[in-house]
């Protein structure tokens, strides 16, 4: 224990430093989140939340919170991270709002997006009414961290009946600043009533650099919101990503996520969907590739709370090298939700033999009349399936990159904004060529 | 057009063709026929290269060269198809788009342009006439989904794209009903020209009454006991095979 009270002192040296200055309700809310991650500590393996998560390598590094003064992303870095169809964006340079990158312009009226600490004063209502209602720190230390750090952050605010036609994109990027550094990188959306709108959350930095981002997103989709909500984690493959998302989805609303997890030493991506109206629907899909000893852990959560509300959850990832990825899908129907009708498959590609997946479905039914259905598939290409196109003349390279595209796919095919496709197509392939050609030439 | 001299084949361990010999000249048509477990689909399935096949003796030569040395994909791209009998569903591979990449894999091998997407459409809408293939065969995942009679509709389809200089149907009428195995052969009759040689793989002569063969061969316990012509069929559907099966001696094709 003496260990583990000496690793923490730094963390709680930083809680100490936390944001000061703040309206008596959120200054109060990061006291309570700061002595609530003291309490907790870093979890470890005992955790069966973390259980195949070792987190050690982030407690054990000396990361510094971030301040809100570090250097902008170079132009270069900053277009590698743009979708050309998403010119509506937030950037948020190392957990702070920068004003100079965000492009708002054509957004229609009323909406309101920018930085989190000045919607504090501006929205007060808005952002006490949600702000760290959804994103329940009591079990999660890593959320505690980010509530209590967090001094800026996006926001967004829909009000009802509006529709965003263009996707609007939030990119949290880390620069580097020669010594390791923690972001608390916090959004807040909140899309009223019968709104529409797609929205991207990137998180990214300079490659080769080592940094830790501590993400929490909360998102609030009213009665009938149509919200499409894309993650894209494209860290550098030396950095830290733990993340959770947090959705309230009201009577009627449609919410689907795309998480694509492609960069990080070790990413932890949480989703955590409330179905608290009758008819909401929810889906939750995921593309995630690990090379080289990289880890990516996807936990996913759809309760269902009310009745008639249907959730879909495809998970798919692709392992090379030493890859490890673990992914947990827990599904609760409670007593009130008759009539859900929830389906969950999690499939994981092998490409070598050293790569693992510890997978887990979690459901639990309070309910008597609803169907639920989950199922796992973990494997390498299917022999069948190569000599089959080898026997309609494509090579063994062409057949295999036609059943990994496939497999991809089906995923990406969900991607409704054109650019984005792309660019997630081309980093993934891009990283898949190269995990390939390592295995064919060994 | 196919030499086949002495073919050993194991599988799973088992030593299953014992010295297979046959020789088939363009614009013939052979069946091969036999009882279950006599070695038929290891025939059609050694010759088309599947990697659980081990060849263990003889030689096989296709226009002159050996087939055995080649991979399954450079015998696809030299002329020879192979018409599974379980063909595989290939989840999230578009067939249209598989069939435009295997079209071109071969033309890409002839020397030939690649197809683009116009000239393709065009090729598979006089081809897919004749096989009764509806645009949502086309459109759904390769053979996902499909019944039995839509994979091996399809499988012919394939062929007809690919215009083989061998093709090899492998128990293609299993499991049809009459109107499929109607169509199927309607598809491969429309395929017999003088530059191409056809081997059906099949357990039942009733195919044969649609395809009518040049050749007729049993095979049981992996080796070809007898070969005549076409009338050896309606023998076989009247005896059976068992008047055959103490007739181990290998009898060469013509």
């Amino acid at each position: 224990m003496a260990q583990v009270a000496e690793r923490l002192q730094p963390w709680v040296a930083a809680l100490d430093q936390r944001p000061q200055g703040a309206p008596r309700w959120l200054q109060d809310l990061r006291d309570r989140a700061a002595a609530r991650f003291t309490a907790l500590g870093f979890p470890t393996v005992r955790d069966e939340e973390w259980r195949f998560t070792n987190v050690a390598p982030i407690a054990s590094a000396e990361f510094k919170p971030a301040n809100g003064d570090s250097a902008r992303p170079t132009e270069e870095e900053l277009a590698g991270y743009l979708y050309s169809d998403a010119e509506n964006r937030i950037v948020i340079v190392n957990g702070s709002f920068s004003p100079e990158l965000t492009r708002t312009e054509g957004l229609p009226a009323g909406v309101r997006v920018g930085s989190l600490a000045a919607a504090v004063t501006e929205q007060p209502d808005v952002v006490q009414r949600y702000f760290g209602q959804l994103a329940d720190f009591a079990g999660r230390a890593f959320t505690a961290l980010n509530t209590a750090l967090a001094a800026d952050g996006a926001y967004v605010h829909i009000p009802d009946g509006v529709v965003l036609e263009k996707p609007l994109h939030i990119l949290f990027v880390t620069t580097n600043g020669g010594a390791p550094v923690m972001t608390s990188a916090r959004a807040l959306i909140v899309a009223g009533d019968r709104t529409q709108a797609r929205i991207v959350e990137t998180f990214a930095g300079p490659r080769g650099a080592v940094y830790f981002t501590n993400a929490v997103t909360e998102l609030v989709a009213g009665e009938n919101a149509v919200i499409d909500h894309y993650k894209v984690q494209e860290e550098s493959f030396d950095a830290f990503h733990v993340a959770s998302m947090h959705v309230h989805a009201a009577r009627s609303a449609n919410f689907s996520s795309h998480s694509f997890s492609l960069g990080a030493k070790l990413a932890r991506n949480d989703a955590n969907a409330l179905l608290d109206g009758d008819g909401a629907e929810c889906t939750l899909n995921g593309l995630y590739l690990a090379d080289g000893e990289r880890l990516v852990d996807n936990h996913t959560m759809i309760d269902h709370a009310k009745p008639h509300c249907p959730s879909h959850e495809v998970y798919k990832g692709i392992l090379g090298g030493k890859a490890r990825a673990v992914f947990n899908g827990k599904i609760v129907v409670r007593q009130d939700a008759q009539k859900t009708d929830a389906k969950q498959t999690n499939r994981a590609l092998l490409l070598s033999d050293n790569a693992s997946i510890n997978t887990k479905p979690q459901l639990e039914i309070f309910a008597d009349d609803v169907k639920c259905t989950h199922g796992a598939a973990i494997g390498q290409l299917d022999d069948d399936a190569i000599f089959y196109l080898r026997a309609r003349g494509l090579t063994f390279f062409e057949a295999r990159d036609m059943l990994i595209h496939a497999f991809a796919g089906q995923i990406l095919d969900r991607v409704k904004i054109e650019s984005l496709k792309q660019a997630l197509e081309g980093e993934l392939f891009a990283q898949l060529a190269k995990d390939l050609a390592e295995i064919d030439a060994a | 057009m196919l030499d086949i001299k002495n073919l050993q084949v194991k599988a799973e361990g088992k030593q299953i063709l014992k010295g297979i010999d046959l020789h088939v000249n363009a614009g013939e048509v052979h069946a091969i026929m036999g009882p279950n477990g006599s070695g038929k689909s290891t025939l059609a399935r050694a010759l088309s290269g599947h990697p659980e096949y081990e060849v263990t003796g003889g030689e096989v030569l296709f226009e002159g060269h050996d087939l055995l040395d080649m991979d399954p994909d450079e015998r696809a791209r030299a002329g020879v198809f192979m018409a599974f009998q379980y063909p595989v569903e290939i989840a999230g591979v578009n067939n249209a788009y598989f069939l435009k990449a295997a079209l071109n894999a071969k033309r890409k091998h002839n020397g030939q342009a690649e197809l683009d997407a116009m000239e393709f459409m065009q090729l598979i809408k006089e081809k897919s006439a004749l096989l009764d293939i509806d645009q949502s065969m086309l459109s759904r995942a390769v053979n996902e989904g499909f019944s039995g009679g839509e994979k091996k509709r399809n499988e012919i389809f394939q062929m007809a794209l690919l215009e083989p200089k061998l093709a090899i149907l492998d128990e293609t009428d299993s499991g049809l009903d009459i109107d499929a195995l109607k169509l199927v052969a309607k598809g491969v009759n429309a395929m017999r020209t003088p530059d191409r040689a056809i081997i059906v793989v099949t357990h039942y002569q009733r195919l044969l009454d649609y395809i009518v063969p040049d050749f007729v061969h049993v095979l049981t316990g992996g080796r070809i006991v007898k070969s005549g012509g076409k009338e050896l069929a309606l023998e076989l559907e009247k005896r059976g095979y068992g008047w055959l099966e103490g007739d181990a001696q290998p009898v060469g094709a013509k």
